[in-house]
């Protein structure tokens, strides 16, 4: 069963175009990441995923019920962590963990308790007192504590320290290998590359691409380097050409025969053709739409 | 359960707060009533000979030289104004607070229904309001005791009742304009209680704006009706009634569907 699939969901805001025919399809006990960058869609699709926007057409499934059915039985799953969120100021960070676990009427003691010795998280504090970084985490364990079987998480690094940020992680990864499906959305690609099974970029309000991870890096664009080399050719389908020194870098998305036969016109003493990293692919995506 | 005592927990300051200014000044209006009294026939004749002024606040039907006129006029619009206030501002932050603090996420993403924030929340603002009257009734009939005053059972009993539930009109209808609003606009919900307010007071004066009676919740806390007839002005109170669930049934529907931005 899937754990997430959209069809055709799009969202307007008035004539203002958020998401549109997002297709997405997310196994459950995947790691899935979603890439774009700001104003992409990421928030808009994850927001119509839990019942906070309703969309213009299309559908979303959560577990296989329709997004906008019987909402409570559907987030009753779901574990979310907002990108931006308030909370309640004036309460204690405990105060709050108790309010969440007893708006889902689930005992979450021993675990919020658990997640804040994880997370460094103090519950006696005031939430107005509270950093960034400290919210961002109140946050994180009120979408953990109660183990559902699907993490949402929008940005969920986003004012993290590099040491937590790896705790987290590893907790999310425990999760994930006792059964439970993530969905997380960033724009930091390297947390995706290091811990996401399968991933889907967007643009603009629509899916790029979604594959797996490794498999993304594999699609028709390749890192190529030449050593050797004196000025900066022409290279048909070349991008991001560079030429520092004696070293020319560039991303090729033609055919391999026909690289070959440009190489061959050209001077240089050594080749390395590579899979570019998901950082070049992800650029090479927005370059293409760019160009469409 | 769990909303609706988060709700009263979170609203305590205020209503803690609210409930003793209001006392203060009641209980204050009150224990100088014996100075008043010293002076009645100069005061009243002051008071019940100001032309449509003396209308609008219905002084040209009680006098002044009772304390039943006098508690019916002064701490009347204490009440009126002060209570319709702390309604309008329970009311219309209740929905839309939650939107303009950004906790609408935190909230909605828990397994509850919209339709279970909204009752929810519009059963702690009334019992808010419930319990706020009801300690200002007690401690006015305290500042009563104090200067030996009384009105009887009933007429105590119809007066504070007449602004308890005028107060619980006002909350439902900024609440039901709360589900509407993106962010906590609490001078729209203070604009509609004054603008209910001196609509009664308008409906005082020009016969031909008598309609408004209909629409302002203030109708039926008019203390001359209620001292004179010993009764509730109903026709007004019913009307209050039916547009208190006419604007909330809409709000319920369009809170449901609304999208959390």
């Amino acid at each position: 069963m899937n754990a997430i699939e959209t069809k055709q969901l799009t969202k307007f805001y008035g004539c203002h175009r958020a998401i549109e025919a997002v297709d997405l399809e997310v196994a459950e006990g995947d790691f899935f990441g979603f890439i774009g960058p700001n104003g992409a869609g990421k928030s808009t699709t994850i927001r119509t995923l839990l019942g906070f926007l309703r969309p213009t057409s299309g559908e979303a499934r959560i577990f296989g019920k329709a997004v906008g059915g019987n909402q409570p039985d559907i987030l009753s799953d779901i574990g979310y962590l907002p990108s931006e969120s308030g909370y309640y100021d004036k309460m204690k960070v405990s105060e709050l963990l108790k309010l969440s676990a007893e708006l889902r009427r689930k005992d979450c003691r021993q675990e919020g308790k658990l997640l804040c010795e994880r997370l460094d998280l103090d519950p006696t504090r005031k939430i107005r007192e509270l950093s960034l970084g400290n919210r961002k985490k109140l946050g994180i364990i009120c979408a953990l504590q109660h183990k559902p079987r699907l993490y949402i998480l929008d940005e969920p690094t986003s004012g993290l320290d590099p040491l937590i940020q790896k705790e987290f992680y590893s907790i999310l990864q425990e999760r994930n290998r006792d059964g439970a499906t993530v969905f997380l959305s960033s724009h930091v690609l390297s947390e995706i590359g290091r811990y996401c099974k399968t991933a889907a970029v967007i643009s603009k309000g629509s899916i790029l691409a979604c594959d797996r991870v490794e498999k993304l890096g594999h699609r028709d664009v390749k890192r190529v380097i030449l050593r050797g080399v004196e000025k900066l050719p022409q290279i048909p389908h070349g991008r991001d050409l560079h030429l520092e020194g004696d070293t020319l870098r560039f991303l090729y998305s033609g055919d391999g025969k026909s690289l070959l036969s440009h190489l061959s016109q050209i001077n240089f003493e050594d080749l390395t053709i590579t899979d570019p990293d998901l950082e070049e692919i992800f650029l090479h995506y927005y370059a293409k739409e760019a160009e469409a | 359960m769990t909303l609706y005592i988060h709700e009263l927990k979170r609203g305590k300051p205020a209503l803690i707060i609210w409930t003793a200014v209001l006392s203060f000044m009641l209980g204050l209006c009150i224990l100088i009533y014996p100075e008043m009294a010293a002076q009645i026939d100069e005061v009243s004749a002051i008071f019940s000979d100001m032309g449509s002024f003396s209308a609008a606040f219905g002084m040209d039907q009680l006098s002044f030289g009772e304390f039943g006129g006098y508690f019916g006029i002064e701490c009347g619009n204490t009440l009126g104004i002060g209570g319709g206030l702390f309604a309008a501002l329970l009311g219309i932050s209740a929905l839309a607070q939650e939107e303009g603090d950004r906790t609408a996420e935190f909230l909605l993403c828990h397994p509850v229904s919209r339709m279970y924030v909204f009752r929810q929340k519009l059963a702690a603002v009334l019992t808010r309001i419930l319990i706020h009257n009801l300690l200002v009734a007690v401690l006015s009939l305290g500042a009563m005791a104090v200067i030996g005053e009384s009105l009887g059972a009933k007429t105590l009993l119809l007066l504070f009742g007449s602004y308890t539930l005028m107060e619980l009109e006002i909350a439902c209808l900024t609440f039901a304009l709360s589900a509407y609003l993106r962010k906590n606009s609490l001078a729209i919900g203070l604009a509609l209680a004054m603008g209910l307010y001196f609509g009664n007071l308008l409906s005082n004066l020009v016969e031909e704006l008598k309609f408004l009676k209909y629409l302002s919740p203030y109708a039926y806390t008019d203390p001359a009706y209620i001292l004179n007839e010993g009764s509730l002005p109903w026709k007004y109170l019913l009307t209050g009634a039916v547009l208190s669930i006419i604007a909330l049934t809409p709000a319920a529907i369009h809170y449901r569907r609304k999208d959390i931005l």
